[in-house]
């Protein structure tokens, strides 16, 4: 697998953010030049620094990515230092689950905003250089929830809309050696997970076929995959990276 | 990604996509099993293999048949100790139109292409399932969604994602994991056969405007079939260039 010297931005990806650090970090140890993203400088800079320490290279860049002036802000500073994006980390995502009836229009709006359309902004923000360079490769961090969950009516319709997204940009952009893939995970252990109850943890580990839960680490080797130079004839996949649990709900091939 | 040193038997690798996928895995260090129907092309891949400096075994069996399956897995087995990775790769078709397939084109399809998927698999679980560690892929095709003239293939190859969610279903808790990969074009000696007006036609049609190589599939297998693959289970993966997401229930 070879992702070295491409830049590679993971948003979302700041210190205590479990999944984005983690993808950051496993870039930069393949010899991806990483640009950290969230929206605290302070988390930012802690990664960067990691990253640094460890001998890899990298930059970090504070930014909300739901605003539009904010994402090309964002998208300029780093073709100003790399002068190109050849990996576009969509992992930023954020949740306020709830049951239908008690969902506020806000709970929609922020959801929706940071999960789906900062993808969009991103997309649409690298695309033109990648297009240049003839070289891309998209990747969504959606969630096995777009098949559905109870008090998910946002987080799984932004989602779902984000799946929906890989697809089409594949599609549009194939031609343009740009891929789009989609990493839907499962139970994963995040500082999210581990702050759950006891016997929640415990009711959800039941329900997993493989009895087990999975690692940032699994989700940062699905990323791997699909940035790999090599991966060029792979595009507008989901592949979910669950232990098998999207097997028992019917839609997910 | 870890994968050397683990035994892969790859079913139909005597030519075509599992020759591919064989070679770039045994270039990683992993230890092969080629496996066909056909003495001297087993062989012939079997050297080429070794002279690459990497490390084979061929095994000739028709793997619709029990008995020769058996057999296959214990010489693995008593050859290299163990079976970590198991390849369902052997496929055939006989392309008709529905009302002139013969209940022969059917059953042979049907036989190679899922029937031995199963035989293969059982064996090969008997012996992952003692290890607690093992990863079974299994190749479909991107037909199965349906394609004209392809009753039976088209069948056989949707029998073989609907097995896979199965098996690993079952099998997750014993550290063996299932999963799938329907190629899209590819080319092969079959890719090959077909007409330049054909292939233009077919070529035309792909989103990328190509088609892949045996050895993007490789990447693909050998994806599943690391070590850190462990909690990826029950998945069907297309490498076929974005073309399936035409098809609407891909």
């Amino acid at each position: 697998m070879s992702v070295q010297n491409r830049i590679a931005l993971v948003t979302g990806s700041g210190s205590g953010s479990g999944l984005g650090e983690t993808i950051a970090m496993m870039l930069s140890q393949n010899g991806a030049r990483v640009v950290v993203n969230d929206l605290e400088q302070a988390k930012v800079d802690k990664v960067v620094e990691k990253i640094k320490s460890a001998g890899g290279e990298a930059m970090g860049v504070a930014a909300d990515i739901s605003k539009k002036d904010q994402v090309q802000g964002l998208v300029q500073q780093i073709v100003k230092q790399y002068e190109a994006i050849d990996i576009l980390v969509n992992n930023a995502s954020i949740a306020r689950d709830n049951d239908l009836l008690k969902i506020t229009e806000e709970d929609w709006d922020i959801v929706l905003n940071v999960n789906l359309k900062g993808p969009f902004l991103l997309s649409q923000a690298v695309v033109p250089y990648m297009k240049e360079l003839k070289f891309g490769r998209i990747i969504n961090i959606a969630s096995r929830d777009y098949l559905g969950w109870p008090t998910q009516a946002n987080y799984a319709s932004s989602k779902g809309g984000l799946v929906s997204l890989s697809r089409t940009l594949a599609l549009e952009l194939a031609k343009h050696q740009i891929t789009v893939n989609c990493i839907a995970p499962g139970l994963i252990k995040t500082p999210l997970y581990d702050a759950l109850p006891e016997d929640i943890k415990e009711n959800l580990m039941q329900l997993q076929p493989s009895r087990d839960i999975g690692k940032p680490e699994d989700i940062g080797y699905g990323v791997l995959f699909f940035a790999d130079d090599e991966a060029d004839y792979l595009t507008g996949q989901t592949i979910f990276i669950c232990g098998g649990k999207s097997v028992l709900s019917s839609l997910s091939v | 990604m870890q994968i050397k040193g683990r035994v892969a038997l790859i079913t139909g690798s005597a030519s075509g996509m599992g020759r591919g996928t064989a070679e770039v895995m045994a270039q990683h260090g992993v230890k092969i099993v080629i496996n066909d129907v056909d003495q001297s092309k087993v062989d012939e891949v079997v050297k080429g293999i070794k002279e690459a400096g990497g490390e084979a075994m061929g095994v000739v069996a028709d793997i619709t048949n029990k008995a020769e399956v058996e057999a296959m897995f214990k010489q693995v087995v008593d050859t290299y100790g163990r079976i970590d990775i198991l390849v369902n790769n052997a496929g055939i078709f006989r392309d008709k139109a529905f009302l002139k397939m013969t209940e022969e084109d059917w059953d042979k399809v049907l036989d190679v292409d899922l029937k031995g998927v199963f035989l293969c698999s059982q064996e090969a679980v008997k012996y992952m399932r003692e290890q607690a560690h093992g990863r079974i892929i299994n190749i479909s095709s991107r037909a199965w969604l349906g394609g004209p003239g392809q009753a039976n293939y088209s069948a056989a190859k949707a029998g073989v994602v609907a097995l896979t969610r199965t098996l690993a279903l079952e099998l997750g808790r014993r550290g063996i994991t299932v999963n799938c990969i329907p190629p899209g074009l590819i080319e092969t000696p079959l890719w090959y056969a077909l007409t330049d007006a054909v292939r233009e036609r077919l070529r035309k049609a792909q989103p990328m405007g190509r088609i892949g190589s045996p050895r993007d599939i490789a990447r693909a297998v050998m994806f599943f079939a690391s070590d850190e693959a462990g909690y990826i289970n029950g998945q069907t993966m297309y490498v076929c260039g974005g073309k399936s997401l035409f098809a609407n229930i891909s």
